[in-house]
This record gives structure tokens, sequence and C-alpha cells, in this order.
């Protein structure tokens, strides 16, 4: 099957080689429908780039893979409004930045306050953030504004190994680290007013974006089954042109045995993203008791889901994988929540301490582009080591605060100079891809307030 | 660096690279398990007061590599530790350490990043013509 890159001049010629190589081999795995698509964030990843798309029929032998999927099962942000702008914000920048950094558990060697049993874990991995909801983080109400309603059926807790469960066991409500983050924004520019109104955001309203996912948990599911697919591929008779392409077919043990897992792994990052949602509301509570933190839309950008597409006119049941893209059905879809569903999908695409973030909206041209995917950042442009000896955290802290006025708290300053703003390929020009191709449409620019990095 | 035992990271976009070399295959993946706490601190600012022993087991040296990696991402995980010392014996394909370190103390170790796993991209582990050793993969951060 061909492989398809959407990106523009300048952002392909600066892509590494190893996309073009990464996509290629994805398009040549078994049951593989129309084409392997890359997005304009895309960059090397392990097996399938950073920023693939492909989907795979179960029917004529196709595969999941867990390389497709990556690490960090269904990380993803989620966006909340707060009922307020950015004069609200203003004089309480410092206090707000504080109090979220001594509530919100981030980076190496955090542990959150939820210390779960085995029934607690099983519990956790089959009901996602409905389980956070009976545990009262949060409202009922959030889970409309979650993709798959907040519990991603199918999650079996019995393929999920016993190392991964102990590694989760002090990691609920936790950011995690390296390109997770929590952030303050406001809205600085609206592209589109209807699906803007629809989305509720104005400019100058201050939201709050959260991106993390499925943190020691995901990363076991995908060391170990990584592994066991790559090991298996030959006794399903698949001829891997890399071993991260592990992979094996749907209907197979092992295939399914990954889906139960990789679905509790969903789960585990939405519950996860639904307890730093409880912890953010409380924190706000405390600083800007008006503060109402109301969930816009949650996104995940690691996955793996049977959706129905349609491939030559006839309807399709197909297994997308969307390793670093972000889902975008257009209007209409009837997963989109009611109160979207005639402007698009929101995808939110993160940005990196001093950059933009952007909200877009799933398209109907998207489902004919690339199985209703779309980008889910900028994608980084430098390694961190290239980083690390560019910048200083501690002075790129004091320079973003002077020159732009962005607070950041973070444990580590070699994190923070390895997550430097300047090391991200350009988010606009990422967004104004995905724009022109059809992939989704601009609807807000988000800038950054203060940002807790993990 | 000299190569007959050392480290280094090399360069992946999103991630990083770790590699040891050593005049043994025990020492190249020692020098890979230093390259790696590197990615997070600085190795010498890690103690070696708390030791503990790993066990993997696979008849392919490279996926004996990443499994050793990956039980030290483990060990790391859930004791929320840090290591410095390896003391590893390979014997047909079963893989016998002791590592020490610490506990991860956020001040002292400025802890960069997190590890996900070691994964199978640029995964290599080879004897060169003068008998020296390479042990090589990209690790996920």
């Amino acid at each position: 099957m061909p492989a398809v890159i959407y990106a523009d001049e300048s952002l392909i010629k600066s892509m590494d080689d190893k996309v073009r190589e990464q996509i290629c081999n994805v398009a040549m795995l078994p049951g593989i429908v129309e084409a392997a698509y890359a997005m304009p964030d895309a960059h090397w990843g392990y097996g399938f780039p950073i920023g693939g798309v492909a989907a795979f029929n179960a029917e004529d032998g196709g595969i999941i893979s867990a390389g497709g999927v990556g690490f960090d099962i269904s990380c993803g942000v989620r966006c909340l409004h707060t009922g307020l702008t950015k004069d609200d914000i203003e004089p309480f920048k410092k206090r707000l930045v504080d109090q979220l950094y001594r509530d919100i558990p981030a980076g190496l060697g955090s542990t959150g306050r939820i210390h779960l049993t085995h029934s607690g874990m099983n519990a956790m991995l089959k009901g996602g953030a409905r389980w956070a909801v009976e545990q009262g983080f949060g409202d009922e109400i959030d889970l409309e504004r979650i993709e798959e309603q907040g519990c991603m059926k199918g999650a079996e807790p019995k393929y999920v190994s016993e190392q991964a469960k102990k590694r989760q066991l002090n990691e609920m409500g936790t950011l995690g680290s390296g390109n997770h983050y929590l952030e303050v924004q406001h809205v600085s520019a609206i592209y589109d007013d209807l699906a803007a109104e629809r989305f509720g955001l104005k400019q100058g309203d201050v939201v709050v974006s959260i991106h993390c996912g499925s943190r020691g948990l995901g990363h076991q599911i995908g060391t170990e089954f990584l592994k066991e697919m790559a090991i298996a591929a030959p006794r399903f008779g698949i001829d891997l042109p890399d071993r991260e392409l592990a992979c094996a077919p749907i209907k197979s043990d092992l295939g399914q045995a990954y889906l139960g897992a990789m679905r509790a792994g969903v789960n585990c990052a939405l519950a996860n993203r639904q307890i730093i949602t409880d912890l953010t509301r409380q924190a706000f509570a405390h600083v800007l008791p008006n503060a109402d933190l109301r969930l816009l839309y949650d996104v995940s950008h690691n996955t793996c889901k049977i959706e129905q597409h349609e491939v030559n006119g006839v309807k399709r049941q197909l297994y997308v994988h969307r390793k670093g893209a972000t889902r975008a059905y257009g209007p209409g879809h009837p997963d989109i929540p009611a109160v979207f569903r005639d402007v698009g999908q929101p995808v939110i695409i993160g940005g990196s301490m001093g950059t933009s973030s952007y909200i877009l909206a799933g398209t109907k041209e998207s489902e004919l582009r690339a199985f209703s995917s779309a980008c889910h950042g900028a994608g980084r442009a430098m390694s961190r080591n290239q980083a690390k000896k560019r910048w200083h955290g501690r002075e790129l802290i004091k320079q973003l605060e002077e020159q732009q006025g962005i607070l950041i708290r973070s444990q580590s300053m070699r994190g923070v100079a390895e997550e430097a703003p300047g090391s991200y390929k350009d988010v606009s020009a990422v967004v104004d891809s995905a724009d022109q191709s059809g992939l989704a449409k601009k609807v807000a620019r988000l800038e950054p307030l203060v940002c807790i990095k993990g | 660096m000299n190569k007959k035992a050392g480290w280094q990271h090399f360069q992946h976009i999103a991630d990083i690279g770790i590699k040891g070399f050593g005049s043994s295959v025990e020492m190249a993946f020692t020098q890979a398990a230093m390259a790696m706490t590197a990615v997070i601190t600085e190795p010498e600012l890690v103690d070696n007061n708390i030791c503990i022993d790993i066990v993997c087991d696979s008849t392919d040296l490279e996926y004996l590599f990443v499994d050793w990696l990956n039980a030290l991402v483990y060990e790391m995980a859930t004791r929320h530790m840090l290591f410095s010392q390896f003391d590893i014996q390979i014997r047909d394909g079963h893989l016998k350490a002791k590592v020490c370190g610490e506990r991860i103390d956020r001040e002292k170790h400025q802890p960069a990043v997190e590890i996900k796993g070691a994964t199978l991209t640029e995964l290599r582990v080879q004897k060169d013509k003068e008998g020296d050793w390479l042990a090589q993969c990209v690790i996920d951060v």
C-alpha cells in the first residue's frame, strides 16, 4: 500500500529520513487498508513514526502492533474551561502556579496520594475515568466530554502483568515527566467562530491543558508485548522489516491479549487524567474560588481503536492505530458529544512551555485523508542532548517569565532545558499544515500563562 | 571516551540512544546501564548504599540486553531508586547481577526525565574484530 505524508514543503524537508523509511515499512504490514499516513508533526519513532496512522482489517489477516500504539498507551491531552479570563488570573498567577506545583505530583520519583489494592487496580483498569468519578474524582458530567465516554470497553486486566500493575500502585494521579505538563493558558485567537462557540471558547478565556498518559502501567505493557510480538512474528509468518514493528494478527491469541491489555492501559490513562483534573480543581479552589473547571474535551493520541470507516464505498470495521496522532471525527459523527456534533470533534494540539497550543476541529475531509486523524503536537526538532547543551533550565525559566510572562515550575532544571520550546518544531506551521491539508480545521490558539513541567 | 570501557549517548530525535563498550559483554552491559542512569542524572551523584539482585534469561544476547535494561527500569520505578554500580555475570543466556544505588532524592539528583522502557530500536550487541563488545539501543523517555 502507499505511504502518504501530510506536511508543507518546509516541514517535509526538515523531517528526518527515518520518517520516510518507517512509514514505508508500516505500509507493508499485513492487512493494511488504503495507505500508511504520517501527520505533519511526524518524527522518528519505534517501528511506526511518531505521527503515524494506519488501519488494519482483521478479516484480511490484519495485525495489531504494540509499536503502533507506543509505550505511553493513551497518552493524551485534556482541556478544561475555567470560567475565568486572563485579567482574572493575572494578579493570582504566582499563587496559582505554586499551588498547582504543590498539589499535582510531577516528575520522576513523585507518587500520587491514591494507593490501589489489587481489586481496586482491576476495577480501575476496567472502568477508566468512570471508575475515577465513582471514587469521587470529578463529576458524571465529565464523562460525556471524554473519548469513549471515559471508559474503553473490552479492557482485560487479566492480560496486564503483575509487574505492570505493581509499577502503577502509587502512580495514579501523577503527571510523569519528559514532555508531560499541566498548563494554564489563555485563548489568544479564534479562527472559527461557530466551532469556538460550540466548544465554549472566547478570546481571553483561560483554560487548563493536561498532557499525560498511562504512566508506569502503560510503559510496562508496551515493553512486555513489544518483545513478545517481536519474538512471535516469525511464528505468524510475519517478516518484519524492523523488529520494532512487532505485531501479531488481530485474530491471534497474542493479538487479543494485547488488545485487552492495551485497552486496560487506555483506561489507566483516562483515570489518571480524571484524578489530575480533580487535583487541579482543588488547587484552583484554593486560589480562585470563583473558578469553574468544566471539561472541554479529552483526546488520546497513542491508541488502537476499532472504528467504522468507508473504504471504496463500503463501511468496514478497522483497527486504527494512531501513534502520536489524534482522532479527528468530522461533523455528524455519532461518537462526538451532541454539543459539538455539528462542528466536529475537538482536536487538542499541545505546545511546549513557551509556545502556542491549538484547538482544532475534525472535518468531513479528514475521513477521506487519514481515517479521521490529525497531528498531536509540535514534534521534536532537536534531540534532548542537543537541547541540554544549548539551554540552561534556570535561565530559560527566567527568560520566559521576563519576556513572555510565563511562570514555570519544575523539579528538574535539566529537564526544563531538554524540553526548551526551541527544541520543538514550529507548532503553528504543523497546525497550518493540518488545516490546509484538511486533516482538521483551526478553531483557537492558546498561549501559556503558567506551566507545571513533569 | 575510552572505547575499551565506557559509555556514550547517541542521537535520537525524540528520545535518547545509549551505548556501552567493554572488553567483555558484561562490561558493555554495565557501561550501557551507566549510560541509562546518565540519561536521568549525573551518575557520580548516585551513592551505592542499597543493593538488589536482578536475574534475566534469554538465549538471544540482544533480547537479554533489552531485558536487562528493562529490569533496571522496573526496579527504578517500583523502588524509586537510581543505580550507579553494576556487577553482572552472564552464562548461557542467564544474566545475574547485583546492582547498587540509592533512593531518588529530587533535590540532590535533579532527575531530568523518567525512562519508560528500553526499545528494540538501534538494538545491537556485537563484538568487533579486536574482541571489544558494544551494547546499544534507544530508550523511550
